[in-house]
């Protein structure tokens, strides 16, 4: 009786799971008329590449430093990382950023694949605001439709809606809300501030894009976590709360001591399905802004799905699924240590 | 004469306590009403936009005039989308994608959370614990090694007698097939088939009854509620899955109607057509919520306490 499941999972799950072992170690491609090649860590060598080279501005014979029209130092970057006989280490390297260091010197730090690192701090910035700030307003709900009132009921449902609602949807009905020109959340602040913020292409600037899409995707999910708190809200014994009362405990003191500790497992439940959630951002990014603007909204299974299915480079969107993949085992195994037994003292 | 002033003070106070509670349940409800409007209003706008002529829609975004349906109201731009795209060809797809993925995860599902939870074997615990690690492995994860092996996969094609070729790409069962089997809902079926007396088992071994009948007779009749928690969360991934079928569908015609959005964003875009299409792919499933809204929340709110 479990032979078609494991059947199943066998194919579409350990199989393409093993595959992508496989395949991050050769030159794979959706469809090509050439044989797979085996091309050892050259992938991950490509994502993982980390260096960094202090440099001195350039001069001429004189040790005049040579200055480029703005009259700003150059540096020999260029002739540094490219087939440079000297520096074989940095060959191929991508310019990431760079810091000025004492005597004119600069320190630039240089990446195997930029729009990779991009894409992962992205991701990791997207994750940092959002499993704080969804969480924290899904207790907020939780503990606001968890009062004996009249009706209450419809409130949970309304705000559970949008998490029955499609994100290809909500992307483009957000696409409204953020316009530049006609859309709503520009009129909102322009008549609450009289004026003083107008204009924001909300989509279209590189400092506003990812928190609009933080926004909208707290928007949608923030439902769910509220019924999963709300779920362990009512698990809490009343005669907790009586006795604390009793005692004589402020609403603040009760949920400090008798809610709060009460939430454990929830809470970690909480932020593990949205830390992985979080890191799996991709239709947003598809439907909303593609990357863009300046690839400053791209994100891991964005990039992830460009190579491998844009531009067909199976192997490498492999490699870049397994470090994803690495990301969800770690927070996974944060889990497993977080909901452990408290030891008894 | 001053028992009736200290009574009148009383009174006061009396009325001054109701006054605060009226108050404070009335400012309860307007918190509520404030956040009500904040998660409707995208939803409202859709269907509101739906029914505008374009230019009027988009001289209304900017306003609260956008939530209002008034002027030249019709269902001009539902006709428009089944004139510009197969839209009843796309719904009809996700609902058959949906369905029959659906109806048979919860044959096979609850097929081998019966057998995982009730009968004995070898190396079961084993069995469950590596399928419900697999729960953490996320659809993006593998998403593009799946990728490559659903072209590699063989299929049989009836043409000129039956033939074998090679890829599963733009096909309806490439859509089901790898959804089937499901790692939650052979654990919240395992969990509730767990719960079951297994002294009713154990009657029908001695009635010489097999396991597969005891699973069809004893297990299903008693186990509605799994069923339904496992369909509403198995059905709405698959209605509203997106990033799957974006890689795997080329061809028009098996598209599922979260792939037909991408018509309207060709050429000339229609934004009241867009509208009416939104609309008509996401009103059906919100009607649905809202008529089993307890049963869906509560599947919801189970996945989350018991994972």
């Amino acid at each position: 009786m479990v032979a078609p499941v494991v059947v199943l999972l066998l194919l579409f799950l350990a199989l393409p799971f093993a595959a992508s072992f496989y395949f991050s170690f050769t030159d794979q491609r959706l469809a090509s008329p050439n044989p797979t090649r085996y091309v050892g860590a050259d992938q991950f060598d490509r994502l993982l590449s980390f260096e960094w080279v202090t440099l001195s501005p350039s001069a001429d014979e004189n040790g005049e430093y040579a200055r480029n029209d703005d009259g700003g130092l150059v540096y020999p970057l260029r002739e540094t990382i490219r087939n440079n006989p000297d520096n074989p280490q940095f060959d191929g390297l991508q310019k990431w950023f760079s810091i000025p260091r004492g005597g004119d010197k600069r320190t630039y730090f240089l990446v195997g694949d930029l729009l990779f690192v991009k894409s992962m701090i992205n991701t990791i910035f997207f994750t940092a605001v959002i499993v704080p700030v969804q969480s924290a307003l899904g207790l907020v709900l939780a503990l606001l439709v968890n009062q004996k009132l009249r009706g209450i009921n419809i409130f949970r449902t309304i705000y559970f809606m949008p998490v029955v609602t499609a994100m290809v949807v909500i992307s483009i009905l957000w696409r409204f809300i953020y316009d530049a020109e006609n859309g709503l959340l520009n009129s909102i602040l322009d008549w609450f501030t009289f004026g003083g913020i107008t204009g924001t292409d909300w989509l279209g600037d590189t400092t506003t894009a990812m928190p609009a899409l933080m926004g909208m995707s707290i928007w949608q999910a923030v439902g769910l976590h509220m019924v999963i708190w709300l779920a362990g809200l009512q698990t809490i014994p009343g005669v907790l709360y009586e006795a604390a009362a009793i005692d004589g405990a402020s609403r603040w003191a009760q949920f400090r001591h008798v809610t709060w500790p009460s939430l454990r497992a929830t809470r970690v439940f909480i932020l593990i399905t949205i830390t992985i959630a979080a890191f799996g951002l991709f239709t947003q990014v598809d439907v909303m802004t593609n990357g863009g603007p300046l690839d400053s909204t791209s994100s891991v299974i964005f990039y992830a799905v460009r190579q491998g299915w844009g531009q067909q480079n199976i192997a490498y969107g492999s490699a870049i699924s397994l470090v994803f993949f690495i990301m969800v085992l770690a927070v996974a195994l944060v889990q497993r240590w977080l909901a452990r037994e408290p030891k008894p003292t | 004469m001053k028992a009736a002033k200290s009574r009148h003070r009383a009174t006061t106070r009396i009325a001054t306590s109701h006054n605060k509670a009226a108050m404070l349940l009335a400012s309860r409800y307007l918190l509520l009403c404030i956040f009500a409007a904040f998660f409707l209003f995208p939803i409202v706008f859709m269907v509101v936009s739906s029914l505008k002529p374009d230019d009027q829609l988009l001289r209304d975004t900017s306003s609260l005039r956008a939530f209002i349906p008034y002027g030249d109201i019709s269902l001009d731009n539902y006709k428009g989308v089944f004139d510009r795209v197969p839209a009843g060809r796309f719904i009809l797809n996700s609902i058959a994608i949906s369905s029959l993925t659906v109806g048979l995860g919860l044959i096979v599902n609850s097929m081998a959370g019966f057998a995982l939870s009730r009968v004995r074997f070898r190396g079961q615990k084993v069995l469950l614990s590596l399928i419900i690690a697999t729960l953490i492995l996320p659809l993006e994860a593998i998403a593009i090694p799946l990728l490559m092996v659903v072209t590699e996969l063989p299929a049989i094609s009836v043409g000129d007698g039956l033939e074998i070729t090679r890829g599963w790409l733009n096909t309806y069962h490439v859509q089901i097939l790898p959804f089937v089997a499901n790692a939650l809902s052979i654990f919240l079926f395992a969990q509730y088939f767990g719960s079951i007396p297994k002294e009713l088992d154990e009657a029908a071994l001695i009635d010489g009854a097999s396991w597969f009948q005891i699973y069809r007779k004893v297990a299903i009749p008693l186990s509605g509620p799994a069923f339904a928690t496992v369909a509403i969360l198995t059905f709405l991934p698959i209605w509203n899955g997106y990033l799957w079928p974006l890689l795997v569908v080329q061809q028009e015609d098996i598209r599922p109607v979260m792939l037909g959005v991408a018509y309207f964003f060709q050429l000339n875009v229609a934004w009241g057509e867009i509208m009416a299409y939104l609309t008509l792919i996401t009103i059906p499933v919100l009607l649905m919520f809202l008529a089993f809204q307890r049963a869906f929340i509560e599947s919801v709110a189970s996945s989350g306490v018991k994972g």
